[in-house]
Order: C-alpha cells, then sequence, then structure tokens
C-alpha cells in the first residue's frame, strides 16, 4: 500500500458497519423512525425511497452532521460516536453529497487538500497533492488535471474530484447522494465503472438514489425507506422494477402508459435564430431554432448548465435575447414583459418553483391567484373579492388533487409535489397556447410525478403547444413526441420519438452531433 | 509660492515620505479586514475599534510613557473587541452590516467618553521615534523615502507580503479561503467555520487596535473625539478595492496615502485657497470612492460574504 498523506492515524478497515434503531425527530417530523441499516466491505447497499422518506437524514447521521435522538451506529461489532464530519472521516467514512462540496475558486489540488495537515505544516504541500492525485486517477481512471480551477470544470469532472476526495482521504466507506442526476448516460457508465473497481478492492459503498433501473444496475442489496421508516431490504437478485416501486409508493405504480395519437396543428411557438448570454455574459445561447406545433411536445434534453435555464428564461420574458425572434402564435414576442406574455396565452413552470414560481410566506390562496389577482372575478378596482378567490381556489385544490389543509395554510408548509401541483393549477387553469415546463418534477414523489405527467399530456389533447426542459431523460421520453438535446448553447440534434437509443441521445448530450448529417444547422 | 515648487525634489520626496507614513493606519486595518472579509465576515467595526486602540494606547504613554505597554494595551483592546463583534457575527448569526456598525457607534462614544474623563484637554505625547535604517537609509531619494520611518510604519509595510503569504501558502490560509467561498464545503472536510471565522475576526480586530495606535502614538502623537475620521471606513472600502488581496489593498493604501499627502503639501505651500481648502480636504475620499467605482470587480468577492453560517441551514 502506498503511504497514505492523509497523515491519518492508522485504523482498521470498516468490515462492517451497523445503523441500528435510528431515531431522528424535526419540529413536526419523524424523520427516522427505528431504521436499521448495515453495509459490508466489497458490496454496494442501494437507500432507495422517495423525496422526504428519510434517506438523506440517516445519511446525515452517519456522516455526523446529524446527531441521532436514539439508536447505534457500530464499526466493525463496536459501538462509535460521529458528533461531527470530522469523526466521520478519521472513521474512514466519506460521503458524496448531491450538491458537491467543492470550492470553485480552488484548483483541484487545493480542494483535495483541504481539511487534511500537510506534510510541510504550516505551509501547503501541493506538488505532493498532484503526484497521489495522479496516481488515484491511474488507478481509478478518473481524469482529471490537479492544477485546473474547480469553476471551469464540467459537472463529471468535478464528480470526479469528489471521489478523489475520498480516495485520497483513504476513506474504506462511501456515500453517494444521487450521483447519477447531474450525468449523461455515458457518464453513468464510466462512473459505474469507478464504483466497481472501488468495491473490488474492498470499500463499502452506500448508494442513494431513486432511479430504478440504474439501482438495479449497481447494487448488491437494496433498502426501501417509506415516510421516515424501514420497508424492507433485499437483494438485488430478488428486485424488479415493478416491486420497488411499490415499496417506495406503498401501492402499484403505472409506468408505460399509452400515448395517445393528437391531430397536430399549427406551429405556436417558435424560436429563429435565437441567441442570449448568461448571467457571467459568456454565450449562454446561440441560434436556437425550434419549432413547436399545437398538440406536441418538443422535449429539451441535456446535462445541466447547457443553456435550458436560460432557454426557459428568454421565452418566459425573464432573460433578454441578444439576436433572433420568438414567435407565438406569428406574433413576435421577443422583448415582452412578463404580463404582456401571459395575456397573449404563455404559462410557465420554472425549474426554481420556490424562488420563481411562488411565494414560500404566502398563503396556497393568495399563491394560487398571484397572477390574476388584479382582475376580475377576483378584485374590483383596488379590492380583493374574497369571496370569489376563495370559491375560485376550492376549485383549483380539489381539480388538481393539492394535498393542504386549507386554503390559508402558508406554501412552505406543503411538500414540494404539492407546490408543483399548485403551480400547475396556476399556470394551466388559464387554458394556455403555449406551456414551458422546466424540470416540472424534480424533486417531486412518484405520485405527484404520475399526476403531473398525466397534466401536461392533457394539454397536448388541448391543443397546446409544450416545451417540456428535463434533465431527467426517462421524463423526456416518456413524454414528448421530439427530442431536441442541447450543449453548450447549441441544440445538436432534433429526434422523434422513438428514433434514437438513450445512447445516440447520451452522446448528442456530451455534444456528438447524430451521424447521418442530413441536415445541419 | 508658486506651482514650480511642488515639483522640486525636495518637495516631492517629502510627499512621497508623507504618503507612506499616511498609508500606515490604513494599511493594518484594511489589512485585517482583508482577513475577515476573506473567511466570510464583513467587520463594518473597524473605525470603532481603531479609536478604542487609539485612545487605549495614547492614555498609556501619557500614564506609564511606555510606548511598548501602549502597542500591547492596543492589541488586547482590538482582541476583546474581536472576541465580542466574532460572538455577535458567527455565533449569534447576527446581521454583519448592523453588528458593524453598532461596533462603530461604541467606540466612537467609548473612547470619546474615557477621553473627556480621563484626559480632558489635548495633551501631546512622545511618539514613536524614527529609526533609520543603517546604510539603506543614506541612499539618495529612495533613503529617505523608505526607510526614514518609525517601527509601525515599517511593521505595516512588512505585513503585507506577510499576509498575501499565510493566505496562499499555508495551510490555515487555505482554510480561511475555503471558508469564506463556500463554507458547507469547508464543514463537510472537517473544518470547523466557526473556528477559522473567530480566528480571522480576531486577528483582523487585532490589527485594528494597532492601525489606531499607529495614528494616536505614531503619527499624531495625540488623541481627540473622533481622532480616525472614518479612516476605518475607508480601509473596508480598500478591501474591495484591492479585490480581496494584500497587495491590492497595499495599492490602495498607498493611494490614498499619497493624495491625502499631496493635499497636505498643497495646503502648506500654499497652493490651495483657503476658500477651497475644506473641498481640498476632501479629495481623497472623492478619488478613492472614484477609482472603486472604476476599479472594483467583484468577481473575487468571497461568495459567503456576510453571511453566517449554520449547518442544514
Amino acid at each position: 500500500m502506498s503511504p497514505n498523506p492523509a497523515d491519518t492515524l492508522p485504523r482498521k478497515s470498516i468490515e462492517h458497519l451497523e445503523m441500528r434503531g435510528i431515531v431522528k425527530r424535526f419540529p413536526g417530523v419523524l424523520a427516522n423512525n427505528h431504521v436499521n441499516f448495515d453495509v459490508r466491505s466489497g458490496e454496494v447497499h442501494t437507500l432507495l425511497g422517495e423525496n422526504g422518506a428519510g434517506k438523506s437524514t440517516l445519511m446525515k447521521i452517519l456522516y455526523g452532521l446529524y446527531q441521532q435522538d436514539q439508536g447505534d451506529i457500530l464499526i466493525n461489532g463496536e459501538r462509535v460516536s460521529i458528533q461531527s464530519p470530522s469523526d466521520a472521516i478519521k472513521l474512514g467514512i466519506g460521503m458524496i453529497h448531491q450538491h458537491f462540496m467543492l470550492v470553485p475558486t480552488l484548483t483541484v489540488a487545493e480542494n483535495v487538500a483541504l481539511g487534511l495537515r500537510s506534510s510541510r505544516e504550516p505551509l501547503m504541500d501541493l506538488e505532493r497533492v498532484s503526484a497521489r492525485i495522479h496516481e488515484l486517477s491511474e488507478i481509478y481512471g478518473l481524469r482529471v488535471n490537479p492544477d485546473a480551477y474547480v469553476w471551469q470544470l464540467a459537472v463529471g469532472e468535478q464528480q470526479r474530484v469528489e471521489i478523489i476526495k475520498t480516495l485520497y482521504r483513504d476513506v474504506s466507506l462511501l456515500i453517494l447522494d444521487e450521483p447519477t442526476a447531474v450525468l449523461t448516460p455515458q457518464e453513468v457508465d464510466q462512473l459505474f465503472g469507478t464504483l466497481r473497481q472501488m468495491t473490488a478492492d474492498g470499500h463499502s459503498l452506500i448508494f442513494i438514489s431513486h432511479k430504478l433501473h440504474e439501482v438495479l444496475a449497481i447494487s448488491d442489496r437494496i433498502t426501501v425507506l417509506r415516510d421516515g421508516s424501514l420497508v424492507g431490504s433485499i437483494p438485488t437478485g430478488e428486485a424488479t422494477r415493478e416491486n420497488l416501486a411499490q415499496m417506495m409508493v406503498g401501492r402499484e405504480v403505472v409506468y408505460s402508459r399509452p400515448i395517445q395519437a393528437v391531430e397536430v396543428g399549427e406551429p405556436r411557438l417558435v424560436l429563429r435564430d435565437v441567441s442570449a448570454i448568461s448571467d457571467r455574459e459568456t454565450k449562454a445561447l446561440s441560434n436556437i431554432n425550434l419549432e413547436i406545433r399545437g398538440g406536441q411536445i418538443l422535449g429539451i434534453a441535456g446535462v445541466s448548465g447547457n443553456g435550458q435555464r436560460e432557454l426557459a428564461q428568454v421565452i418566459s420574458g425573464l432573460r433578454p435575447l441578444t439576436s433572433g425572434s420568438i414567435l407565438l402564435d406569428d406574433q413576435n414576442i421577443a422583448g415582452w414583459g412578463v404580463k404582456s406574455l401571459r395575456d397573449a396565452g404563455l404559462a410557465f413552470i420554472p425549474e426554481e418553483r420556490m424562488r420563481d414560481g411562488a411565494i414560500k410566506d404566502f398563503t396556497v390562496a393568495e399563491n394560487l391567484i398571484l397572477q390574476e389577482h388584479d382582475v376580475e372575478p377576483y378584485s374590483h378596482g383596488i379590492f380583493l373579492d374574497f369571496r370569489a378567490i376563495a370559491e375560485r381556489c376550492q376549485e383549483l385544490i380539489a381539480s388538481f388533487n393539492i394535498k393542504t389543509p386549507s386554503q390559508e395554510t402558508t406554501l412552505k408548509s406543503l411538500s414540494g409535489g404539492n407546490i408543483q401541483k399548485l403551480i400547475m393549477a396556476r399556470e394551466l387553469a388559464r387554458n394556455p397556447n403555449v406551456l414551458v415546463a422546466s424540470q416540472p418534477t424534480r424533486g417531486v414523489d412518484i405520485g405527484a410525478t404520475e399526476y403531473i405527467h398525466q397534466r401536461i399530456l392533457e394539454q397536448r389533447q388541448l391543443g397546446t403547444a409544450t416545451l417540456l426542459i428535463s434533465e431527467d431523460l426517462d421524463e423526456i421520453l416518456a413524454l414528448s413526441d421530439e427530442i431536441a438535446v442541447m450543449y453548450e448553447g447549441e441544440i445538436v440534434g432534433i429526434v422523434r420519438r422513438g428514433d434514437a437509443t438513450v445512447e445516440e441521445l447520451g452522446l448528442m448530450m456530451a455534444g456528438v452531433r447524430p451521424q447521418p448529417q442530413a441536415e445541419s444547422a | 509660492m508658486g506651482l514650480s515648487d511642488l515639483f522640486s525634489a525636495s518637495v516631492l520626496i517629502g510627499i512621497a515620505t508623507s504618503g507612506i507614513r499616511l498609508a500606515t493606519s490604513y494599511l493594518y486595518a484594511a489589512i485585517g479586514e482583508t482577513f475577515s472579509q476573506r473567511s466570510g465576515v464583513l467587520n463594518l467595526g473597524v473605525d470603532g475599534i481603531m479609536l478604542l486602540g487609539a485612545f487605549g494606547s495614547y492614555y498609556v504613554v501619557l500614564t506609564t510613557g511606555s510606548q511598548g505597554l501602549a502597542l500591547a494595551a492596543a492589541l488586547l483592546i482590538g482582541m476583546i473587541l474581536g472576541l465580542f463583534m466574532a460572538f455577535v457575527s458567527v455565533t449569534l448569526k447576527a446581521e454583519q452590516g448592523i453588528s458593524g456598525i453598532g461596533l462603530y457607534l461604541f467606540g466612537f462614544g467609548m473612547s470619546d467618553l474615557l477621553y473627556q474623563k480621563l484626559v480632558g484637554t489635548p495633551r501631546p505625547i512622545a511618539g514613536f521615534p524614527k529609526l533609520p535604517i543603517p546604510l539603506l537609509s543614506d541612499i539618495p531619494v529612495i533613503g529617505p523615502i523608505l526607510f526614514q520611518h518609525n517601527l509601525l510604519t515599517y511593521g505595516a509595510f512588512l505585513l503585507v507580503p506577510v499576509a498575501a503569504f499565510i493566505l496562499n501558502k499555508t495551510t490555515l490560509g487555505l482554510q480561511i479561503r475555503a471558508v469564506g467561498q463556500n463554507p458547507e464545503a469547508a464543514d463537510s472536510l472537517g473544518i470547523s467555520v466557526t473556528r477559522i471565522r473567530y480566528m480571522t475576526v480576531i486577528a483582523g480586530s487585532t490589527l485594528a487596535g494597532i492601525a489606531g495606535a499607529s495614528l494616536s502614538i505614531a503619527l499624531l502623537n495625540i488623541f481627540q473625539q473622533n481622532l480616525t475620521n472614518g479612516q476605518g471606513f475607508i480601509a473596508v472600502a480598500l478591501v474591495y478595492f484591492g479585490a480581496w488581496r494584500p497587495t491590492g489593498v497595499l495599492a490602495g493604501a498607498l493611494l490614498y496615502g499619497l493624495i491625502a499627502a499631496l493635499v497636505l503639501a498643497g495646503n502648506t505651500l500654499g497652493l490651495i485657497p483657503r476658500s477651497v481648502s475644506d473641498i481640498a480636504a476632501m479629495m481623497p475620499a472623492i478619488i478613492t470612492i472614484l477609482a472603486l467605482v472604476v476599479t472594483v470587480s467583484r468577481v473575487r468577492e468571497p461568495a459567503a460574504l456576510t453571511k453566517p453560517y449554520g449547518r442544514g441551514e
């Protein structure tokens, strides 16, 4: 074994880690209810469950970010106390968080060295760190440049830095929280290759995910949590998509819904040579050409950060375009204000629903009328008509199946799925001509996802032109009539549903243009 | 006297020398503030700490005659106020802009009250003596400009490379930079965000205390109400001006010192009519603001500046 530059005390590797009867309460919520979980050296144990099921809480306890109210953690049969991340690191536990824990203004080597004693205290020893990074990247096939600044790296590379950080610390147990959310299918394969090599070396891995096919591909065992409690733990050999989904949701889940044929109408949303710049004043969109007809759903696939956000903002009037035109039912809407756009029949479901889609300290009713509060029947002149508002909100809450104690409940106490249903209700109740839906089911439970998908398909039925932007390729494939793939602010290609395999889409997401180049931009 | 006098060699050397002397207090305060801000804490109370440091050290010289003890007093005052500021901003997570203003008002009022009660009338003291560096101070032009200052001025200029070294070459500096940019990431690697921020705020405040002393016992050799005249606030601006780097702060402090020296010389030589001398006195501040507007790039601003950190928030 190579000497460990982490300069930690010699420790035994984790042969068996066990969490017993873990209880964690937050005000008003029982996040973990007597949960048992264990992982052995050399295995991948998946923790599966919907958002809010208690997976992250359990792992944050293991990593020392939270303390359990009851229960024990045992390593190789001995009780341990983990009060902080540094305790966890000393015990050989590492974690790759869903939102990367990297400092963008530091280099890769500095990020790796951060928090460790150097061999030349108080000076840094970055040459030595870089050398070790090179070694580790050779062994595990993780290509990174130690001298690059993290802000320069693509998301996939940043994840490799996170993995190297944990390998450098010589962890023997690694927790990966939703590691595939930001990767292309090819990058997922690469990651799985690295993970398999790590288990072959005797590492234990805890994999958190809700993507069932990935879970089935990588795990040895699967444990399902629901509402903070343990539902069950099964070897992957006995698991299927259907029984796992049922364990997660507590009822049967319908996966394939036949998509009905729809009569396609006139082009309702047309983008011609649209370009725009990002917040950092770099090029975000260059010469985007898209056309969506009534009754059509166009899905935008791509790894996050390739211009999807800016595309949605440009269409919904939140970002100026530098050139090009946008036609909504033959009217050029480029440069229009948000209110005029709404009046022209545009509905927008924003990616950051808590920031751009709703006001968290407002009540359900206030959020439902946010857009139309100043028109009949909700107001007369300068006065709000609370009776009309209450009646209309009652209708919307019922018809969109929003689970809320009352209209007067503040939005922030609702679950993500219900907040999204509320936003859908507000946007769709106006019978839009064009719908822009950005990440409509991100962080939403399976039940609400099913419901939201159904509503989007219903809009298609009604002749709405829908632009669906999603990082979830499965969602794009399930709903779209056509799929456009974005890479670095450009449309790499547009394919009809069924004409491209996941692998082909994955290559396009990495910037590779489709081979038979019949038409070029 | 005419404009030509301003450009005589001796006057130019004099202006450069006094510019460097005037930059001293700004350097201590702004380098200190750089540490604090690089870790994510905006300490707006610098001027208040300077005032108390200035009074404390002045009073010690007045009563004991010991400049060493006086410097120790300024250090101690800075440390205590820094501990207070860190407790309020880091542990209690108070709004940093407001707690800083509070600290300033406290320092302003307290230093004046103590001065009125304990001293009353302006009484000059013997300040730090000039300490010409042998050989180097005999070099023509450069000698008098750079090597005929008092100990505190040398210290301020030495502080710049030391601060840059700590921030860029040591593990501690790496931790400070990480905490100011992404405290969550630092925490996840076992770095105590609280510990780092206490350290930088206390160190920064200690330097602010010395900045105050450099005015009252090494430059002006007197104390009066509001001796600093807002220098602590300028120091905060210099950190932005210097883009959070010690070398940038040095450039800002020198620019400020030189402009102040130029105005001073203009007044002394009678180049500035009395009717506009008050306006001329404002020039350093006006030019600094203009320079800030033109040059400041917030690209390097620590991303977590002014944001208190708590796990899971």
